[in-house]
């Protein structure tokens, strides 16, 4: 069942009068409408969802990193309200989405960005509330570079330590360091050539 | 606002009791280790035979597939789904295309509904069969109930084999159908292997359900308070075992489930032997949907007549769609921007998020208990590295 | 839903507090396992390996591996369907394919492939290209012992070893074979039925355009 968002957009409100919370629209066909939390505030809407009765949001399933170079494509995906002021600069996003197991409601999808993509990455972790979030916030600091303050245990989970980029963003070179195999893909062709010897060296 | 108990463990250094540091002894358990069942890694820190702390090293098998998928078309992504849980890769497909089908609005038709829901419970009885011979290997009966669950397993591939042209490999689920039709005689075959499983299945829980040995081992090991799982997000057999009455294909109906009749068990106690019966039991239950689905199963087209395979481009916007796959909630959220390719593609992997409480699980045991409790979480190193 | 969304366990494990002889579960179990021992001697279903390559195991028809590309006639260069249009090598997953379209002197194209490649050792045996292809070209072969000491030569394919003959596609898979051999002789026909009528039609506005200039020239 999907969740009556602007109902559950007043309730924050009403809960959390200083929380800066909007409601995004979803233009697809899935209609999966989104609520867009500032980062200072979410912790404190999650603790609600989690803890209010007749919510009951218990589930976090999924949490996704996002990369946006460019804010005028996130706010075609998750359309923004009316008269809501473009933002300048590219960002990392972070979405969540919670469902009810007891009252099979979801999902609920939240999401919140960081300031820009270089400096301000922090967003505040929610492992304290949802522990299935911390496996999830590590890879996305590891993919992404998004930092979580608050997590018990932020290191890189896929990539190992030593390695040095986020390989996620879309600004992301991939080094010219592993080994290639000739291929017919001329370009991959003349990078290999760099690493092998040619049939008439051998 | 009330307060709820769902809080998770304290996981704080100072609730630890003192311990010498000159007594402890750090095993590093895997990658290459037959009992982590691929390349899984985990630090473990022992007093004795106790575990103190565990610590697990994902990675190994790690090929950014989010990252590949960004860069190839929707329906080139397909292929690459079979890979993650390489033990069920109809399941992988259709929590693919439910979640395109999900953003550009795509119908699927009732006998392609079938065909999903047909391979997908053949998948189920493929990897919870598996399962129990893996288990039993963790425990070490390697060999005797592997081989009899791979013998059977054969058959189920066999019948994949002749409807998607490979045995694991499938490939098979397209966006508002399926890539072919069921051959010619296919369903009755299917209807056979059908009917003989439940004897196959005696014959297992005869062999290891009653052993004594099994109940020792297994029995109240690796339990967690229900509140504790759904806050660490596991689901799955997992779930159901500690008494947990959630599955999606109740929940939330995808596809045709609705239309069946089946039940969901549950465990009471969430150990470790509660989730090797739970599997059981699944089996049984999966066997219920399968005779059901292959009765009704209607004529008709097999995709969507609209369905685009080439040149396809769903509209702007995100979907976040999940089933339950037979290791737990597998879910994809995939965002568009309109062009060929994705412009983010996520997998929610059910092995991943359900090693979440793993050392919470294995704190105060002894060793020997973590490699059990690790095959009862049921991972498949594909999935969890992607 | 007229049944609850969920029951409690229907069966659950034996409960331990039952006492029962020690042992009793071991020898069931390998009661179980004597049984299979003994059956796999007389019993297929019991024993299903076999002895490769001595004996082969049945495969399927419809069983994919690695494609190959179609060519009508004799003449395997000159039939080729392909008309290096590139959509298979977009569509491939791997990126596996390679195609260079061939151009005559002018630059112009000539609607076939200069280059065609396929890396068999990046193809995952998917079968998209085959999928994609609008103009009957390429389809997955059931060959597997392909197994080779040249691990770069021999696994790149260039078009003369992809190509097989109408023949070989009809024995391989005779059910998709012919129904593309009816489609495709379908197009040819419709093609040519299209082409005889553009033809006649061209002819009778020819006669018409010379009636009329007749018919001007005797009011003249």
């Amino acid at each position: 069942m999907t969740p009556d968002l602007p109902a559950i957009l007043t309730r924050l409100h009403a809960a959390l009068p200083t929380a800066a919370i909007a409601h995004l629209r979803n233009p697809s066909p899935s209609a999966q409408d989104s609520l867009l939390v500032a980062p200072e505030s979410l912790v404190a809407v999650c603790q609600f969802l989690r803890n209010t009765a007749d919510l009951d949001f218990d589930l976090l399933s999924n949490v996704t990193g996002v990369d946006w170079p460019e804010p005028a494509k996130a706010d075609a995906v998750a359309v923004p309200p009316e008269g809501t002021t473009p933002l300048a600069c590219g960002f990392l996003e972070v979405v969540y989405h919670l469902y009810s197991t007891s009252l099979r409601i979801g999902p609920l999808v939240l999401r919140t960005r960081t300031t820009d993509r270089a400096e301000q990455v922090h967003i505040p972790s929610v492992v304290a509330v949802y522990r299935s979030a911390e496996y999830q916030e590590r890879e996305i600091f590891d993919l992404f570079g998004v930092r979580f303050t608050g997590h018990p245990d932020l290191r890189r989970i896929l990539m190992w330590d030593e390695f040095l980029d986020h390989p996620m963003r879309k600004d992301y070179v991939a080094p010219d360091d592993y080994q290639y195999e000739p291929t017919p893909h001329d370009a991959v062709l003349e990078k290999a050539k760099k690493y092998y010897p040619t049939k008439a060296e051998i | 606002m009330i307060s709820n108990p769902s809080m998770p463990p304290a996981a704080s250094p100072a609730s630890k009791p003192e311990l010498d540091e000159d007594q402890l002894l750090h095993v590093s358990l895997g990658p290459q280790h037959p009992s982590t069942h691929g390349v899984f890694r985990m630090n473990v820190v022992l007093d004795g035979e106790t575990v103190v702390s565990l610590k697990p090293v994902f990675g190994y098998l790690h090929r950014n597939h989010e990252k590949i998928a960004e860069g190839v078309t929707y329906l080139s992504s397909m292929p690459f789904t079979d890979r993650l849980d390489y033990i069920c890769p109809l399941t992988n497909n259709w929590a693919y295309a439910q979640a395109v089908e999900k953003l550009a609005g795509i119908e699927v038709p009732e006998r392609a509904e079938y065909i999903r829901i047909i391979t997908a419970e053949l998948t189920r009885l493929i990897n919870h069969t598996a399962f129990v011979g893996f288990f039993l290997g963790d425990m070490g009966a390697w060999g005797s109930a592997l081989m009899y669950a791979f013998r059977e397993r054969e058959k189920i591939l066999d019948l994949f084999e002749d409807l998607t042209g490979a045995r694991m490999m499938s490939n098979f689920m397209r966006f508002g159908g399926c890539r072919n039709d069921l051959p010619d005689g296919w369903a009755a075959r299917a209807r056979v292997l059908v009917d003989e499983f439940p004897r196959f299945l005696d014959e297992l829980e005869n062999l290891i359900t009653g052993n004594e040995i099994l109940i020792a081992r297994t029995q109240n090991i690796g339990a967690l308070p229900k509140e504790t799982l759904i806050n660490g997000g596991i689901t799955g057999p997992m779930l159901r075992a500690a008494g947990v009455a959630y599955d999606i294909r109740k929940a939330e109906p995808y596809g045709i489930y609705d239309r069946f009749k089946f039940r969901i068990p549950l465990g009471t106690t969430g150990d470790c032997y509660d989730r090797l019966m739970i599997r059981f039991l699944e089996l049984r239950e999966s066997l219920a949907i399968l005779r059901q689905a292959l009765d009704q199963l209607p004529a008709g087209a097999y995709i969507h007549p609209k369905a685009k395979i080439r040149n396809f481009k769903p509209p702007v916007g995100e979907a976040y769609a999940r089933i339950e796959s037979p290791k737990g909630e597998l879910g994809f959220h995939l965002i568009s921007n309109g062009t060929a390719n994705p412009f983010r593609y996520r997998i929610r992997p059910p092995s991943f998020i359900n090693l979440t409480l793993l050392e919470d699980m294995c704190l105060g045991l002894d060793l020997a208990d973590v490699v059990l409790i690790l095959g009862s979480v049921d991972i498949v190193l594909g999935e969890v590295d992607r | 839903m007229e049944h609850p969304a969920t029951t409690s366990r229907p069966s659950g494990p034996p409960p331990t507090a039952a006492w029962t002889l020690p042992g009793i579960g071991l020898l069931k179990g390998l009661a179980v396992t004597a049984t299979n021992m003994i059956q796999s001697y007389y019993r297929k279903d019991r024993m299903t390996t076999v002895q490769y390559p001595e004996e082969r195991a049945t495969i399927s028809p419809n069983f994919r591996n690695f494609p190959f590309l179609v060519y009508d006639g004799s003449d395997a260069m000159a039939g080729m369907r392909c008309t290096a249009c590139s959509i298979c090598e977009n569509e491939c997953p791997p990126q596996c394919i390679y195609i260079v379209l061939d151009r005559d002197e002018n630059g112009k194209s000539l609607k076939r492939p200069k280059v065609f490649d396929i890396d068999v050792s990046v193809c995952m045996n998917c079968g998209i290209c085959a999928e994609v292809c609008p103009f009957d070209s390429i389809y997955m072969d059931g060959e597997y012992e392909l197994s080779t000491s040249d691990r770069f030569g021999d696994l790149l394919f260039n078009k003369q070893r992809l190509a097989r003959s109408t023949d070989y596609h009809a024995q391989l898979r005779p059910l998709e074979a012919a129904e593309v051999a009816a489609r495709r002789k379908a197009d040819e026909e419709k093609k040519l039925a299209a082409q005889a009528a553009k033809e006649a039609k061209a002819k009778a506005d020819k006669e018409a355009k010379e009636k009329a200039a007749k018919e001007q020239a005797a009011a003249e």
